[in-house]
């Protein structure tokens, strides 16, 4: 059908849609980094004390000063630093471990299954699972009692929420190792990995070792970009240090937010120059980050030339095997765990399992679920079919004047996922009450566009720029005209990694919390925002029921990703191995 | 045949035709292929010849440097888009659309002039026959044998009713028995159509049974 509008669109038309074409570039551009940079401006103003709104109009250094007396102030920041460093140190090593470990074994391949599904648990559902997991009445303490604890009751210790943010490290850890062994994966098809690996197993090199010198060095250049967002994202968190981070203090993230949202008007003053802080601390730790890289590969080298073998790296790779589980299984135990509870009647400790399973909870809180529900795939799918659009136009401008992806491109793509959420948002949501704007559904769904504009372009264009040229060479030649070879030949061929695309835009923006939060004036309730509401209530089964439903949300599209390529090609073989 | 100069002949003439990337020149020809001739351009693979076609085409990568013109039936096309020059192409793999039916590929190339379902579908189904395939036309390209995919893309070549025809090496992925049947098919064809074509081999086989000229693609002075 597309191929029979295609064949027909008027010359004018197509005439208009080119010149049309020719902006995407910059309208993508726009769309991404003007909320941006609009909220820096919009940050900086208020930390400085000039907010007009609020009475504020003597600009000095006020707000910083008023910042640095809030009391625990410098243990937030440490732990903002501390948790975020360390939640990525432990992530890169589980990553690369596992990959040079058991790249080509069956475990692996096992892996690579579950990276998508990990990879669409929202943030928030995991930390939650986690949270319930390790909790003093979870399934890990019941397993363990009281044959072997001894605890006939939940001990009265605190696990999530421990002083020194082990919990929230964990907890970012076992979402950020499937994000960058997907990134690891998708580099290492660009890196001669499989011949440099066995040249240094001749040579008589452990796996491990021959992997880390002979592959890591020229594939880190390529995920170095990820690891940064990992490291500004870890650092910045506010969800998942709500679930599981300390809360006396809390890390300097979440009492950003407690300011903004006190009634005492005068702390907003305080949250922007706190989010100034924020953004000095992330930029101070990747470029410390930076300086460890340079180091590490400094030590690297003096290694490889000592020309120690590391043989017996036996023990390291059953290691390897055995934290990849570990983190899978703490996220599926986890959102396992979520389902339990939101059934559960009776539930007594140290029972595995609960006396009675009910529908109750479902009955009385699913009609509350239903339009945060609604809400969430709205946004969701407005989202991610726009960012898609915006992707393919970049692409197709791309293709059509012979440019050459930049690295200058790729930074600015990734400029949105290294500036902190708090630096840009608060500024954000200033100036949009300032000028005016109508703080509804609309702005939410442009808010998340920042985020999923990046993804769904980052996960498009592989596939679009590995696609064989010779397909759209052999329909001009036919006479097709570009617009044809688009929407008859590439879109239709690139099916599968575009619902692929569209299913990892609807997941970032299903797992968007603060942009709703702050963006939405808590007017827009989403399944996130709600499930994330319900942590400081404790009611376990409510808690269950949301982190369910909201971990629950982006498998339909990745479901629908899978099957409807399946489905609509299930007669052409040619198109099975296209992915 | 008869050799005419004028700008106004029929047939596909490269005038003067040069292309080089910085100050390496990698092609230079000259030559009017005459409707129903095939010139046949050999040179070992990094002699010019795929910068050749992808000059006639109109796909020369940004960074080569062309000068001369390329004529079709006395229209200049040398700034055309490809899908407006009235070239055909076939190349050295199929390039059949995959999620495609066979008989889909060919009303792919069929002229947008034939109108209505069932004309359309007569016409593919003829061509299907032509080419001793009838019936296909609701198979799964992928199912045919490589033979049965290299007479589709002809076929698919021929629908498009293109003016002149650019052949690249497109009998060398078949094996030496089909090859000669498949190529002799290939060239009956575009005598029959009255195409001027010109195909690119390093293969002397098929140059001799072209039967034509046979030139480099660079010229020395």
């Amino acid at each position: 059908m597309i191929e029979r509008i295609a064949s027909r669109v008027p010359e004018r038309f197509a005439a208009r849609a080119e010149a049309g074409l020719r902006l995407a570039p910059l309208l993508t551009l726009t769309v991404m980094l003007g909320p941006v940079a609009a909220g820096i401006l919009g940050t900086l103003g208020p930390a400085f004390g000039w907010l007009p709104a609020l009475g504020a109009e003597t600009p000095g250094f006020g707000p910083f000063a008023a910042l640095f007396d809030q009391p625990g102030i410098g243990i937030s920041a440490r732990l903002s630093l501390v948790t975020g460093i360390g939640a990525t140190l432990i992530s890169l090593a589980i990553t690369l471990l596992v990959v040079a470990a058991l790249q080509g074994t069956r475990i692996f391949g096992l892996i690579e299954r579950l990276l998508s599904p990990l990879l669409a648990v929202p943030h928030a559902a995991a930390a939650f699972g986690l949270a319930f997991l390790i909790a003093p009445s979870g399934w890990i303490a019941r397993l363990f009692s009281p044959w072997a604890t001894g605890w006939e009751r939940p001990p009265d210790i605190l696990t999530a929420q421990d002083p020194a943010g082990l919990a929230l490290i964990a907890g970012l850890v076992v979402k950020e190792v499937p994000f960058l062994l997907l990134m690891t994966l998708a580099a290492l098809g660009q890196t001669d990995a499989r011949r440099r690996r066995l040249a240094g197993l001749c040579l008589g090199y452990g796996p491990i070792a021959a992997w880390f010198y002979g592959v890591l060095p020229g594939l880190y250049a390529q995920i170095r970009l990820p690891v940064y967002a990992v490291l500004a994202y870890s650092m910045s968190t506010v969800e998942v240090a709500m679930i599981l981070g300390p809360t006396t203090p809390a890390p300097l993230s979440v009492r950003l937010i407690d300011w903004m949202n006190d009634p005492d008007l005068g702390l907003r003053l305080v949250a922007a120059a706190g989010a100034i802080l924020q953004m000095a601390l992330v930029g101070a730790a990747l470029l410390l980050w930076r300086g460890g890289e340079i180091g590490v590969a400094h030590l690297g080298r003096r290694l490889a030339a000592g020309g120690r073998r590391f043989g017996g790296d036996a023990w390291l790779r059953t290691t390897a095997g055995l934290l990849a589980g570990l983190s899978a299984a703490a996220v599926i135990l986890g959102i396992a765990g979520l389902g339990v509870w939101s059934f559960a009647g009776l539930w007594r400790f140290p029972e595995a399992l609960p006396d009675t399973l009910t529908m109750r909870n479902w009955a009385r809180h699913g009609d509350g679920l239903l339009a945060p529900a609604i809400t969430t795939c709205i946004i969701g799918v407005a989202a991610a079919s726009l960012a898609a659009l915006l992707a393919i136009a970049c692409l197709e401008t791309e293709h059509r004047h012979g440019e050459r992806p930049t690295s200058r491109s790729l930074w600015l793509l990734y400029t949105p996922l290294l500036v902190p959420q708090t630096g840009f948002l608060f500024g954000l949501q200033i100036t949009a009450s300032a000028a005016g704007f109508e703080r509804g559904i609309v702005a939410v769904i442009a808010t998340h566009l920042v985020f999923v504009v990046p993804y769904v372009f980052l996960s498009l264009s592989g596939p679009w720029r590995v696609w064989d040229e010779r397909q759209s060479l052999a329909a001009a030649c036919l006479g097709a005209s570009p617009w044809r070879v688009l929407f008859a030949v590439r879109l239709p061929m690139l099916l599968a990694p575009l619902l692929t695309a569209l299913a990892v835009g609807f997941a970032v923006s299903v797992g968007q919390y603060l942009p709703t939060l702050l963006i939405g004036a808590g007017r827009v309730a989403t399944l996130t925002t709600e499930a994330v509401a319900l942590s400081a209530g404790g009611d376990r089964r409510l808690i269950g029921l949301y982190g369910l439903a909201q971990a629950a949300a982006p498998l339909p599209a990745f479901a629908l990703a899978l099957a409807l390529p399946a489905i609509l090609f299930r007669r052409r073989r040619g198109m099975t191995v296209a992915r | 045949m008869n050799e005419n100069l004028s700008d106004s002949a029929p047939g596909l003439r490269l005038e003067d035709l040069t292309v080089s990337l910085g100050t390496n020149g990698l092609v230079a020809i000259g030559a009017t292929v005459d409707p129903g001739e095939i010139l046949t351009v050999m040179g070992p693979s990094g002699s010019g010849k795929s910068t050749l076609l992808a000059a006639i085409t109109g796909t020369l990568a940004p960074g080569f440097t062309m000068t001369g013109r390329v004529l079709l039936d006395g229209e200049d096309i040398t700034d055309r888009p490809t899908h407006r020059r009235g070239i055909g192409l076939m190349m050295q793999d199929d390039v059949l659309f995959p999620h495609l039916s066979v008989g889909a590929n060919l009303a792919f190339g069929l002229s947008p002039t034939i109108r209505g379902h069932a004309a359309r579908a007569a016409r593919v189904e003829a061509a299907l026959d032509a080419a001793g395939l009838g019936g296909m036309a609701a198979r799964d390209p992928a199912t045919l044998s490589g033979g049965q995919r290299s007479r589709v893309a002809l076929m698919r070549a021929l629908l498009a009713e293109p003016r002149a025809i650019l052949l690249d090496e497109p009998f060398s992925k078949l094996d030496t028995s089909l090859r000669t049947q498949i190529r002799s098919f290939t060239f009956e064809q575009i005598t029959a159509a009255r195409l001027p074509a010109i195909l690119v081999t390093h293969d002397h086989e098929d140059a001799a049974a072209a039967g034509g000229r046979i030139m480099a693609p660079r010229t020395e002075a």
